[in-house]
């Protein structure tokens, strides 16, 4: 299917279903598609398994989606920082399940899940709490742990810039989980800063080529 | 190799003194990922020619110093969420290829705080297992597992006197014997086949360490 065009962030999340599985890709505010989440506040969905490197900071974007009781449960590997008041106080108070996996596994395992492979083993935290109950194997000496693929029925990820056929750019440290969970997910919707002609992207510099994405809109303006 | 500065060795180092003592051992042109906090402040002693290329596992290799009033890219941050520069020679990539270079052995050595290592060489450093703590790992587990050689730099005693480096990690663990070398204020500590060899002291003697720690302790090799 061809990428989708949007005019507006609204038009980008319509559809998002209770009960969700959503990658939420940005590490910290670089990468984090705010227009994205907000609108997916306005949109209503809930009861979502959310999927991010953290778990919100401050009182904006991922952690106003939680403020808002949408979140049934939020897989990441390093929820608590300074500035997560809001998924702490749900942690506290029971109303939220957390799920940690080691950031390596928490990309791998996305991975996987846009690469079509059913599992794989991995020597993260073999004798670890995080591991507990998991099956191991031990292959040429060494213990690996079996971890299996997260898939997303959304992702929504925040890029540089795209063409009108969805082919995505980065831009530094912002590439970070985008372009894993842009494999990851049944329905992928892009965050871009721009959106250029078909062939003003140097086919030798895409990073996520439009097969994955289906949906952009552009980032609306900021003060 | 060049040493940066000279520390004071007769008595316990300070922050800055055992960071400069990692740098030092720190070989020319290896590739090093430092974690979070403490650690950081080892790239800052690295002489400028020592070609170490500095991994951030969020995704950038050759990694500058922090970003200066002026310098600051919401699209440029380190592992803590820094704002960092971009030297000439650095190298963008996402997080499964970022976390690849760390679990496939790329890396030749990382350097992470701790709460507890074992004589062993198990670390723990991700979690203290209060029942109100909220857990949160990020990469630790991967970088223990994964870099060719561990340092971790720490106080050898808690704020309350305690051992940190222990018979076994009551602490949840981050990886099984995955450390190495031990850098502290009071002596650096080798994790060897033969066990804990301490290397080096300050202001102390290994005689007056072994009588402060529940492990059995190694004298450096002549």
């Amino acid at each position: 299917m061809t990428t989708l065009l949007c005019d507006h962030a609204d038009e980008a999340v319509a559809g998002i279903e209770d009960g969700s599985t959503v990658l939420v890709g940005g590490f910290g505010m670089a990468g984090m598609p705010v227009d994205l989440i907000d609108a997916l506040i306005r949109q209503g969905a809930k009861d979502l398994t959310v999927v991010s490197n953290n778990a919100g900071n401050g009182d904006t974007g991922l952690a106003a989606l939680l403020a808002k009781g949408r979140v049934r449960k939020v897989i990441c590997s390093f929820p608590r920082q300074a500035d997560s008041w809001v998924f702490d106080d749900l942690y506290r108070t029971g109303r939220i399940e957390l799920e940690v996996v080691p950031q390596g596994n928490l990309a791998e395992r996305m991975r996987a899940a846009g690469a079509g492979i059913g599992a794989f083993f991995c020597p993260t935290g073999v004798g670890t709490l995080l591991t507990e109950g998991k099956e191991t194997r031990e292959i040429d000496g060494r213990t690996y742990v079996l971890e299996y693929p997260i898939k997303g029925d959304v992702a929504l990820i925040g890029a540089h810039r795209a063409d009108r056929m969805g082919n995505l750019v980065y831009r530094k440290t912002a590439r970070n989980f985008g372009p894993v969970m842009a494999t990851a997910a049944t329905t992928v919707i892009a965050q871009v800063r721009e959106i250029v002609e078909t062939g003003a992207i140097d086919p030798e510099t895409v990073v996520t080529p439009g097969i994955y994405v289906d949906r952009v809109v552009k980032e609306a303006d900021r003060a | 190799m060049t040493t940066t500065r000279v520390m004071n060795e007769q008595g316990p180092l300070n922050k800055q003194d055992m960071a400069a003592l990692v740098a030092r051992d720190i070989p020319q042109g290896a590739f090093v990922n430092l974690g979070i906090g403490q650690p950081t402040l080892v790239a800052d002693h690295l002489p400028a020619d020592s070609g170490v290329v500095l991994h951030t596992e969020n995704g950038m290799l050759n990694m500058g110093p922090a970003a200066k009033e002026g310098e600051v890219d919401p699209d440029l941050t380190n592992a803590g969420k820094i704002p960092v520069t971009e030297p000439a020679g650095a190298s963008y990539f996402h997080h499964a290829d970022s976390f690849a270079m760390m679990r496939g052995g790329h890396l030749d050595i990382c350097v992470m705080g701790a709460f507890q290592v074992s004589a062993t060489g198990d670390l723990a450093n991700w979690h203290t297992g209060a029942p109100d703590a909220i857990p949160a790992v990020g990469g630790a587990m991967d970088l223990a597992i994964g870099a060719k050689k561990v340092f971790v730099m720490m106080t050898l005693f808690t704020k309350t006197g305690a051992p940190k480096l222990v018979p076994e990690c009551t602490y949840p663990l981050t990886g099984l014997r995955c450390v190495d070398r031990i850098y502290t204020d009071l002596a650096v500590f080798d994790i060897t086949p033969q066990g804990l060899r301490v290397t080096q002291t300050f202001g102390t003697t290994l005689d007056e360490l072994a009588g402060r720690l529940d492990v059995p302790l190694l004298a450096a090799e002549a």
